[in-house]
């Protein structure tokens, strides 16, 4: 058993409800720090609502979320965010670059502007992503995986302790996907704490070394060796599960 | 290169403002009055106003809140005057608070109940400015004489603007324009990715609280000119108009104010070449003339540009087939 002192996120007793269902229920769980973890489960099951719980962009009904020890309000500096990529307008008017520099706005504080370090920072993170190119490009000009891209990047530069994603490879191109995997894997190597919302159980396995699996309620939450049993993923998905064979899974309507 | 078109588009149009009297006088043989020229420059004041507010408030998708809070002010006027009379401070402060209860209430409504964000906005348009009315029919019925032109705020009466409202309006819009200066890159953020901005270390709820401000002052400053039917199209159109032409957002709400301005300038000395054209109604109306140029002809967006676009694609791909088939 890790120390107390070596979990980046401890969630207790977390629960939120819409209209008295409730879309997650008594939620514990605990994130040891560096884990590359995947959130899994079937359509309803309350992935987003739990990382939005979380970060308190939603009420919660009850429960307490500490990050490396400190709530939220404690703790805004250690948390890195990459919200759905259909959650905002991309025909906003601004560029790529701009949008990248707004995930170090929190970092300046109030009243202080973006400058020559900020655009650098921005720029070394577009690189990292592989969009340096289209640095002054406008963002309704972008694919959706460049779109991808770029909240990964505006993500990267918060330079968090923890990050949370809300399903980032949802419907990218493969460029993106590899992309993805590399950063996912260089914050893994540097120590961070990386949560995803995930969709596709054949890559769990390859991709995340810790795993949860969530319908409403918290299935199973440890290594993925362990957690990642034809029987765990039955009891989430209701046996729509069908085999398992050598990592390969067979989900319907994941 | 774009960026240079839409600065020296800017350029061109205060320039145009600058000369709008003195051209005017010269082409049309008009003698403007000392009236026309305060209502002009209030018109102006307003109009780079509401433009560069108006932007947010088209880009957060709210055009409409922006029609419900300006509707929401009447009932707050019958009560300013029915508390304090016929002072414009009292009507605006009533005006200001009625707005922003309306504002709360749709919030209210939203987070409460399962009722629609367009039909939230429907019960505090209609409710409100029915309230309004009925206040305002009582009022008239009261024996005073002073409640007269009271009804001015329904419509918006230009003339009634006088040499201390342009004062009011200028010191008003210098402290949105440094509200909007000082806390440009959270005013970004949240009308681009609220989540992200909360999630991110800004307090979120504060932002917008004071971004929804400014749009609710600049509503009641626009109440006396445009009035709180119209009022709706002097904080969008400019705003609209603006985005065809740029895709930063700096220079969309520079761009913004300038069609404002030179709208509200305008339109009030276009007015002034007969006396039964009304002031208000015109400037909306030269306002979404510039929504329409707009639309038509900017460069990239526009509905001409695509066209000629996609009829050179066409031709393009015709001679390619040609070429490839021979």
């Amino acid at each position: 058993m890790p120390e107390p002192a070596e979990l980046a996120l401890v969630i207790d007793d977390l629960t939120v409800a819409y209209d008295q269902k409730p879309a997650i229920w008594d939620i514990d769980l605990e994130v040891p720090q560096g884990a590359l973890m995947a959130i899994v489960g079937p359509n309803g099951a309350g992935k987003s609502t739990l990382i939005k719980a979380a970060l308190n962009l939603i009420p919660r009904a009850a429960g307490s979320v500490l990050f490396h020890g400190k709530p939220y309000e404690a703790a805004r500096h250690l948390v890195g965010y990459v919200p759905q990529r259909g959650s905002v307008d991309w025909d906003f008017p601004t560029s790529v670059l701009d949008v990248v520099t707004m995930g170090l706005y929190g970092k300046l504080g109030w009243l202080r502007r973006p400058g020559r370090r900020e655009r650098a920072q921005a720029l070394a993170a577009l690189e990292q992503v592989g969009l340096l190119d289209y640095a002054g490009r406008q963002i309704s000009q972008l694919s959706g995986g460049q779109q991808q891209r770029t909240f990964l990047a505006r993500a990267l530069v918060q330079d968090a302790q923890i990050y949370f994603m809300d399903e980032p490879f949802a419907a990218v191109d493969a460029t993106t996907e590899a992309a993805i995997v590399n950063i996912l894997r260089e914050l893994n190597k540097r120590g961070r704490t990386v949560l995803v919302v995930h969709h596709d159980l054949q890559t769990v396995p390859e991709y995340f070394d810790w795993l949860t699996l969530l319908n409403v309620e918290v299935v199973a939450s440890g290594p993925t060796c362990q957690v990642f049993t034809l029987d765990n993923l039955q009891k989430t998905y209701g046996g729509r599960v069908t085999s398992l064979h050598g990592g390969q899974v067979l989900a319907a309507g994941g | 290169m774009a960026e240079r078109r839409v600065w020296a588009m800017i350029a061109a149009l205060l320039a145009l403002g600058v000369l709008l009297v003195p051209l005017s006088q010269a082409l049309f043989g008009l003698r403007l009055t000392y009236t026309v020229r305060v209502v002009a420059l209030g018109g102006s004041l307003l109009g780079a106003l509401s433009g560069a507010v108006g932007c947010f408030a088209v880009l957060r998708r709210e055009s409409l809140l922006g029609d419900a809070l300006s509707h929401a002010a009447l009932p707050g006027v019958a009560v300013g005057f029915l508390l304090a009379g016929r002072q414009l401070g009292a009507l605006l402060v009533g005006a200001g608070i009625a707005s922003w209860l309306g504002l709360r209430l749709v919030a209210a409504i939203l987070r409460t109940t399962r009722i629609k964000q367009d039909a939230a906005l429907g019960i505090v348009l209609a409710s409100f400015f029915a309230a309004g009315i009925a206040l305002l029919t009582y009022i008239q019925s009261l024996p005073e004489a002073s409640q007269a032109g009271l009804d001015s705020f329904i419509f918006g009466q230009a003339a009634a603007i006088i040499a201390s409202d342009i004062a009011l309006l200028g010191a008003v819009g210098l402290a949105v324009t440094l509200v909007l200066a000082l806390l440009w890159k959270e005013f970004k953020l949240i009308t681009f990715d609220a989540e992200f901005a909360s999630a991110g270390g800004l307090r979120g709820g504060l932002i917008d609280a004071l971004l929804s401000t400014l749009i609710v002052v600049t509503i009641v400053l626009g109440l006396q000119l445009a009035g709180v039917i119209l009022m709706v199209g002097m904080l969008i159109a400019p705003a609209i108009a603006a985005r065809q032409w740029t895709h930063s957002l700096e220079q969309m709400v520079v761009l913004a104010a300038a069609l404002g301005a030179f709208a509200g300038g305008s339109g009030a000395v276009i007015s002034a070449l007969d006396s039964d054209i009304p002031t208000g109604p015109m400037i909306i109306v030269v306002a979404f003339a510039l929504v329409a140029l707009s639309i038509t002809l900017a460069p990239g967006r526009g509905v001409l540009w695509r066209q000629l676009r996609q009829r050179e694609n066409r031709r393009h791909f015709r001679s390619r087939r040609l070429e490839t088939g021979a």
